[in-house]
């Protein structure tokens, strides 16, 4: 799965992990929801860690669309709000 | 997950696929195609040339601000040894104003530094994706069939535009972060302008919206403190008289 780490970079993550990351963004959608913005950001970075960690960066030059986007790292909560809603990161 | 990038590159795929749609021809959607990113990648880097310049910008009002803290210091001083105590109190509180967005302001040149680094090398991943795309164009004209070739071209068209989204997106952040930042230090700017006591005899009492203003801001506790070390300082205050002795050497 080629995940993208808006304003970063794409990565090529394992697809074991698939399923570990959508668990991070249901209960990151889940905090959102209740407005609990420290939840939300551990729960962030945890997926980022995971992308990053886990998954290789592509090579500059290889043409390939992404299978999901993941917002910027900084984004702010107010963002946040409109990005982490409904379905999960992985559309059925 | 649509995600703000997804969002932004499912307009630009939508707008690469009627593009893609257009021509008959692989071979010609593919040099049209190659065109339109040698172009985009223009506006790419005018955008960061415009990044670089709000923060530049932003540095200067920095610097400005500096001046101000000193300036108003001092001024804060003169008003003390002329026994002006409402006076210094005044411009005590608009150097904390001044103080505490310079603080903010520092800060956020600092995060805009590291996005503009960031960009930067967004840009280049772009510039290796669009040589790629221009050898690519190259091999799929040779080596397929208009039926075949139409798939490889969209795949490659895609990887290309969904970069584009991206540093597109990032640039859009960076320069939305810049205009708040600017908008607000600008804002302090005015307010520290209308206090400056350019000839501090001519002010009155300060009862100006400004002070108002700083009233509200709380910055009482801060000000006191420093009221009261100017003071020690300049020998002012009851208790610190024999400060005024100055030359005196410490043992």
């Amino acid at each position: 799965m080629i995940v993208r780490i808006s304003g970063e970079g794409q990565y090529r993550l394992p697809d074991e992990n698939e399923g570990r990351l959508n668990e991070l963004d249901n209960r990151a959608v889940a905090a959102v929801e209740q407005g609990d913005e420290t939840g939300f950001r551990e729960l962030f970075s945890q997926m980022l860690e995971l992308v990053s960690g886990d998954g290789n960066e592509l090579a500059s030059d290889e043409l390939v669309e992404s299978d999901v986007i993941m917002p910027p790292r900084d984004i702010s909560f107010e963002e946040a709000k409109g990005e982490f809603t409904g379905e999960g990161l992985i559309p059925d | 997950m649509p995600g703000l990038a997804g969002r932004m590159s499912t307009v630009i795929k939508a707008k690469i696929s009627k593009l893609l749609d257009r021509a008959e021809d692989p071979g010609e959607t593919l040099d049209y195609g190659y065109q339109k990113q040698v172009e985009l990648l223009q506006n790419v880097k005018k955008g960061i040339a415009d990044v670089v310049t709000s923060k530049k910008r932003l540095q200067m009002q920095s610097t400005k601000l500096e001046q101000n803290v000193v300036k108003l210091d001092t001024q804060a001083r003169q008003a003390l040894s002329q026994g002006r105590e409402d006076l210094a109190r005044a411009a005590l509180e608009r150097k904390t104003v001044a103080q505490t967005e310079l603080q903010s302001l520092d800060h956020q040149v600092t995060e805009l530094e590291h996005q503009q680094e960031q960009l930067t090398e967004n840009e280049k991943k772009l510039r290796a994706k669009i040589e790629a795309f221009r050898t690519k164009k190259e091999v799929i004209k040779a080596q397929y069939s208009a039926a075949e070739a139409q798939v490889k071209i969209s795949e490659a068209a895609h990887g290309v535009g969904e970069q584009m989204a991206d540093v597109g997106l990032a640039i859009q952040r960076a320069e939305d972060k810049t205009e708040q930042m600017r908008a607000r230090a600008s804002a302090v700017e005015e307010l520290e302008a209308a206090g400056t006591f350019e000839d501090i005899t001519q002010l009155g009492p300060p009862q100006d919206d400004i002070d108002r203003e700083l009233a509200q801001l709380g910055a009482g506790a801060q000000v006191d403190d420093e009221l009261a070390k100017m003071k020690a300082e300049l020998g002012t205050g009851e208790e610190d008289a024999p400060a005024l002795e100055q030359g005196k050497e410490n043992p």
